[in-house]
């Protein structure tokens, strides 16, 4: 009697861990072949990659692909990749930072409110947008762009001006591409800001306030304290897609025009383009990788960097 | 009784800011607000507004004269339009109600504190976050070792599954279900399933809306895969129909001079700037429509997922 009951114990633990596994059984083989099977494929990078064909199927070119080291990281030294880089990295930098302003300023600014009926109100129109696809914002900014019948084109017309031709036009499409983003990802963060927000302890306001402070001491020094963990949490995030770009924006804003690409190629659209156009499968793979490698140091470091800053902040 | 003090309702301000501030922040958050929906409310117009207006006065919010013709186009359309809105929906409830259940069945272990593998399964799909293949090892794995193309698996497996939507769910479970009902279930001989499923999904209802929500948008705005993968027209999804719709006038405007005579029938027979504005509706109507519904859940969702995850 006593000798049997750890035993059935035992079994039972390990017949609850055998269930649950199961459980666990789609989604793993999911991600095996759908995430961790491709990142084999990274190997393709230093391969002169033979498209298959019918005489070639599909395992079997792989193995009449030769092994050509770091030739197809030549790619990086041309100009073209210069801008591609230039532009990922920067249209990413200006839009961490210009919709952390923005968004944080939103939610304070919707906190004050007195009216939450309005509050409210805003905060419905603003997320809207969120739940768009570019195609459709393409078409929303096309209403206004369009040379002929859009909206800037007949209210220059009228004014006896020129007419610009938006979708040639690149020095226009940074300023452009800028808004996009805003317009689409504002309301998102300005939610998630204000819940965290609405999350803080009245209490604090109201000792701080009898102590004299201002409603801008107030947020420095209530407010902000409090968000900064959200802050650190979403820019390191932002920090390690920063070589990853917003397909759809930059693909389908734009409506796809080559005389745009000087402002509006990213390593994403490259990437797409140098397969579908030369069926280059090395070189676009090489620069794939790139993008995952930096994106995975940048994470690692920012990471790093705010554990050592503050360790209850750091995102793993 | 109507007339409250001055005083007192500014009782009410106590620690508010001043009222010049907060008209300043109505002004601002309701302009952005309106910016919001306004590119929408123009394309409605735009959709109703007879081409004669158009060519006179352009796109306007005030059309001299109003018309259903772009959508008896969209109508004519017939084939075309109803099976790309029937491939939408049909990817949309498929891939939402397969995804739905992988990511329960998944999030559910991880979040059992006596899950043996926890750890192990957590860092898996974790690190699919912040490291991956890339796209083109991606599309030869799809395509060539899967045999992605030209079919509906193509449009609904890549997008199955997202380590994010796992993470909210799992933090749903942690903040919904307290773990002693669990325990109580097991002492009582529940099995594993039928725990999950008798004790734990009826409490868990907020969480998988929330996710069901967020992943239907996702399959409802989906037009990448089909990029990738899809060239059979039978299996555009609307999204890219609409895309197609954009590309081919684009072309032809560009070309036209170039293919003379047809090339100006072409164009003709294209479909009207004021028909493609009706697509659109159809496709951001039915989100409008459930916006106001599904808004707070989604709300929730997202701050449950990133503030804690």
């Amino acid at each position: 009697m006593t000798v049997r009951r750890p035993i059935r114990r035992r079994r039972r633990r390990s017949a609850k861990t055998f269930w649950l596994t199961t459980m666990m059984l789609p989604v793993t083989v999911w991600l095996l072949l759908i995430r961790y099977l491709p990142m084999f494929g990274i190997s393709l990078s230093f391969l002169d990659y033979r498209l298959p064909t019918r005489k070639l199927p599909f395992p079997s070119n792989l193995f009449k692909s030769v092994w050509v080291g770091l030739k197809n990281f030549n790619f990086l030294f041309t100009s073209e990749s210069v801008t591609m880089i230039r532009n990922t990295i920067g249209y990413n930098a200006l839009w961490i930072v210009l919709g952390l302003l923005i968004s944080v300023t939103f939610a304070i600014m919707m906190s004050e409110l007195t009216k939450k009926f309005l509050a409210k109100t805003y905060q419905t129109m603003m997320f809207f947008p969120y739940f768009l696809s570019w195609v459709v914002v393409a078409y929303f900014l096309f209403a206004f762009l369009d040379p002929t019948n859009g909206m800037i084109a007949r209210a220059q017309k009228a004014a006896g001006g020129d007419v610009i031709d938006w979708y040639n036009t690149p020095k226009y499409w940074p300023y452009i591409l800028t808004l996009c983003s805003m317009w689409k990802n504002t309301g998102y963060s300005t939610v998630l800001y204000l819940s965290a927000i609405t999350g803080i302890d009245r209490s604090q306001y109201e000792a701080a306030a009898v102590d004299g402070a201002t409603k801008w001491q107030q947020m420095v020094h209530v407010t902000l304290p409090h968000l900064k963990p959200m802050i650190v949490i979403l820019l390191i995030m932002n920090v390690g897609k920063i070589f990853n770009a917003d397909f759809g924006l930059f693909w389908s804003v734009p409506m796809n025009s080559s005389p745009l690409y000087p402002v509006t190629q990213v390593v994403d659209t490259y990437v797409y383009r140098a397969y579908t156009s030369t069926g280059n499968v090395g070189m676009s793979t090489a620069a794939g990788f790139l993008q995952n490698l930096v994106g995975f140091i940048c994470i690692m470091a920012a990471n790093s960097i705010v554990r050592k800053l503050d360790a209850d902040s750091s995102l793993f | 009784m109507t007339a409250i003090p001055k005083k007192a309702r500014d009782h009410f301000r106590l620690n508010a800011v001043s009222r010049k501030t907060e008209s300043v922040f109505h002004l601002v958050l309701g302009l952005f607000a309106l910016a919001c929906i306004i590119p929408f409310v123009f394309v409605i117009i735009i959709s109703f507004s007879s081409e004669d207006s158009i060519r006179r006065i352009g796109y306007s919010f005030m059309p001299q004269t109003w018309s259903l013709a772009a959508y008896e186009q969209v109508f004519q359309l017939g084939d075309a339009l109803w099976r790309s809105y029937f491939n939408s929906f049909f990817i949309t409830v498929v891939g939402t109600s397969v995804s739905v259940i992988m990511c329960i069945l998944y999030a559910y272990p991880l979040y059992r504190k006596d899950y043996k593998f926890r750890g192990f399964f957590s860092f898996l799909s974790f690190f699919t976050m912040i490291f991956g293949g890339g796209l083109i090892p991606t599309i030869i794995v799809c395509k060539d070792l899967l045999g992605m193309s030209n079919n509906y698996y193509a449009l609904i497996v890549p997008m199955l599954v997202s380590p994010f939507y796992i993470i909210i769910m799992r933090t749903f479970f942690q903040t919904t279900v307290p773990f002693d009902l669990i325990e109580a279930a097991t002492i009582d001989g529940s099995g594993e399933y039928s725990t999950l499923l008798r004790v734990v999904l009826p409490i868990m209802k907020p969480g998988i809306a929330t996710v069901a929500l967020l992943t239907a948008l996702g399959y409802w705005n989906e037009w990448f895969l089909c990029l990738l993968y899809v060239t059979d027209r039978k299996l555009y999804p609307l999204q890219y129909l609409l895309m197609e719709m954009q590309r081919n006038a684009e072309f032809l405007a560009r070309n036209s001079s170039m293919l003379g005579a047809s090339g100006a029938d072409a164009i003709r027979s294209l479909p009207s700037q004021t028909m493609r504005m009706a697509v659109v509706v159809f496709i951001v109507l039915p989100i409008a429509c459930a916006y106001p519904f599904f808004q707070r859940y989604v709300v929730e969702g997202l701050t449950i997922g990133s503030v804690k995850g």
